[in-house]
């Protein structure tokens, strides 16, 4: 199945990766290359024979413990202030205030 | 003193430690020598992303000399979490990171006495099969620089294989162990799914990815992997109900042993030199007692397709916590959003960008039931190929490791060539099945692999296997 232009800027954008045009023809090409080589999945009959949904692994018991740091997490985090991840502002926040 | 023990056992480096004739502050002096004679640096063969001599010592003065790795030298992929040196898992995104917390797999390293000497290249995020997708140059193959180790943990085999520490630990998706290990001419194991704990191994796509080992020979990747398999209540995913696996005291014969050719992992295409270093394996593995048969896993050519939907399809989900938020990178934009996109276009290289693209792409509506569901169904049917051989009386499957040799630099720039790489591999990690590569013998100068492939938790007859071929075949398996 064949990627278009906008179904790579679609995808980006719900992954939040920015790709500038210029990327584009060259995304399309090699998505569309990568998944041509997928369609033999599509083929395939697996509405027959024994069940198809996988059975998953056992797990243990959800008792997670706390994890010794050796240093603060601040420490790999780009921004920080009182103990909280610093983020730019968001767009809605400047229309909220604008209109209340 | 110091060289030939480094050159040696890792059995044996722990043994002089233990009685006192070695000290460990002094092989990671070797260590670090080696490591300069070999070239290993970043304009060299470039194993590691980061390292530090005077840490290493100090570790090493510090460190327990009565485990069963007392002073052995590891180098550790730069994907599992250290307190010591980067886990920037070889991306722009992070860069110079230091985790704070310890992977359980290194922590059980360091308190049987092993020393880290490194933190080894591999391609970014895990996602690839040569390193040449590492954000920092990749790293060279030892025995024919011009060629890749193989990927992803390729600079942990390059370590292991220039003899600048005898065991490694690296990191598989989908081969990332056992394929530089057949490129590089070492041992490499995979253990079964939740046999060894994943707390601190950056997520790639969480239900195929393992810890693994890397050792010169079977007995040194049976001694790493002992050490860190087991339970580990810091991680759910790992199994809670069978113990550390015996693997050492395995017997060397392979009498009573059916061992498997799967037809698939032989095709036509296979070059005759490869077809020839796999019936030398063979008939080795006949000559210790084995019984040969030839069997069928009917579902092999889907699993190249399944996997490389399954496996970006986990990522993308993954690596959406690379946002500039609380880890690494930020590239500064408008607004939040801008802030997302700017880090995370900047920080991740080509291949992380089309397989988080791709994996969005099949999870997305309208290709969720064409492309994901239907690989996950094809995953299964792959997993009752194995599970009918096993049940069929088959102890152990034999396969090569990889359809070639390594290949040079830059000769396979085509995504879906350089997937294919990982042909005879991403079917025990779908399966999620113990498997390991072993150095079976060269084509043409370089080494190729022979792969072990083992029903789940029966480490201990996959390295029976494993003992016996290396026997039998004694230094052929390096010409």
């Amino acid at each position: 199945m064949a990627v278009s232009r906008d179904d790579v800027r679609h995808v980006a954008a719900l992954a939040r990766i920015g790709v500038a045009e210029a990327q584009l023809d060259a995304l399309v090409t090699e998505l569309s290359g990568i998944l041509a080589h997928m369609e033999v999945l599509v083929q395939v009959d697996t509405t027959a024979g024994a069940a198809d949904e996988p059975a998953g692994m056992p797990l243990a018991a959800d008792e997670p413990g706390s994890v010794p740091l050796a240093r603060a997490r601040e420490d790999g985090a780009p921004k920080m202030r009182d103990g909280f991840f610093l983020v730019p502002r968001l767009a809605t926040h400047d229309d909220g205030e604008r209109s209340a | 003193m110091t060289a030939s023990l480094l050159a040696g056992a890792a059995a044996g480096i722990a043994a002089a430690v233990q009685a006192g004739t070695a000290t460990a502050v002094a092989l990671v002096a070797e260590s670090f020598r080696r490591g300069r004679e070999v070239n290993a640096g970043r304009d060299g063969l470039n194993a590691f992303v980061s390292s530090d001599e005077d840490l290493s010592r100090a570790l090493a003065a510090s460190a327990p000399c009565g485990g069963p790795l007392a002073g052995v030298p590891v180098a550790i992929k730069d994907n599992i979490a250290t307190t010591h040196l980067t886990t920037s898992c070889g991306s722009k995104m992070l860069q110079g990171y230091v985790s704070p917390f310890e992977a359980t797999a290194a922590r059980k390293l360091r308190e049987a006495g092993a020393v880290l000497i490194g933190k080894t290249t591999m391609d970014e995020f895990g996602m690839g099969s040569s390193t040449e997708h590492c954000a920092f140059g990749p790293a060279k193959n030892p025995i024919d620089p011009t060629r890749v180790p193989g990927g992803s943990s390729g600079g942990s085999a390059v370590a292991v294989a220039a003899g600048i520490c005898p065991i490694a630990l690296g990191s598989e998706t989908g081969g990332s162990v056992r394929q530089p290990a057949a490129f590089c001419g070492i041992v490499g194991v995979k253990p079964t799914y939740g046999r060894v704990s994943r707390f601190g191994l950056v997520a790639f796509a969480s239900s195929l990815d393992h810890v693994g080992v890397f050792g010169r020979t079977v007995d040194d990747a049976a001694l790493a992997l002992e050490v860190i398999a087991g339970p580990d209540t810091a991680h759910d995913a790992t199994s809670a109900v069978r113990e550390s696996p015996a693997l050492r005291h395995v017997a060397r014969d392979l009498e009573a042993m059916i061992i498997g050719l799967p037809r698939e992992y032989f095709p036509a295409s296979l070059s005759a030199e490869m077809r020839d270093r796999c019936d030398r394996a063979i008939a080795a593995l006949r000559a210790r007692g084995a019984e040969i048969r030839q069997v069928s896993l009917p579902n092999t050519a889907l699993a190249i397709p399944a996997y490389y939907i399954i496996a970006p399809a986990e990522c993308a989900a993954n690596l959406a916590r690379f946002d500039g938020v609380r880890y690494g990178l930020r590239v500064d934009s408008d607004g939040l959003v801008g802030m997302y996109e700017a880090t995370r276009s900047g920080g991740f290289g080509a291949e992380v960008t089309r397989r988080i693209l791709l994996g969005t792409y099949v999870l997305s509506a309208g290709y969720y039931d064409a492309y994901y569901r239907k690989a996950m169904q094809v995953r299964e049917r792959i997993r009752q190929d194995f599970a009918a051989v096993f049940a069929s009386g088959v102890h152990a499957l034999f396969t090569p490791t990889t359809p070639t040799p390594a290949f040079r630099f830059g000769e396979r720039s085509d995504p879906y060539a350089m997937y294919q790489s990982d042909i005879f591999t991403v079917t025990a990690n779908l399966a999620e099945l113990p498997a390991m590569s072993l150095p079976i013998g060269r084509v043409a100068g370089l080494p190729v692999g022979g792969q072990v492939i083992a029903p789940k938790f029966a480490e201990a007859d996959m390295f029976r296997v494993a003992y016996a071929l290396e026997a039998e075949l004694g230094q052929a398996a390096h010409r």
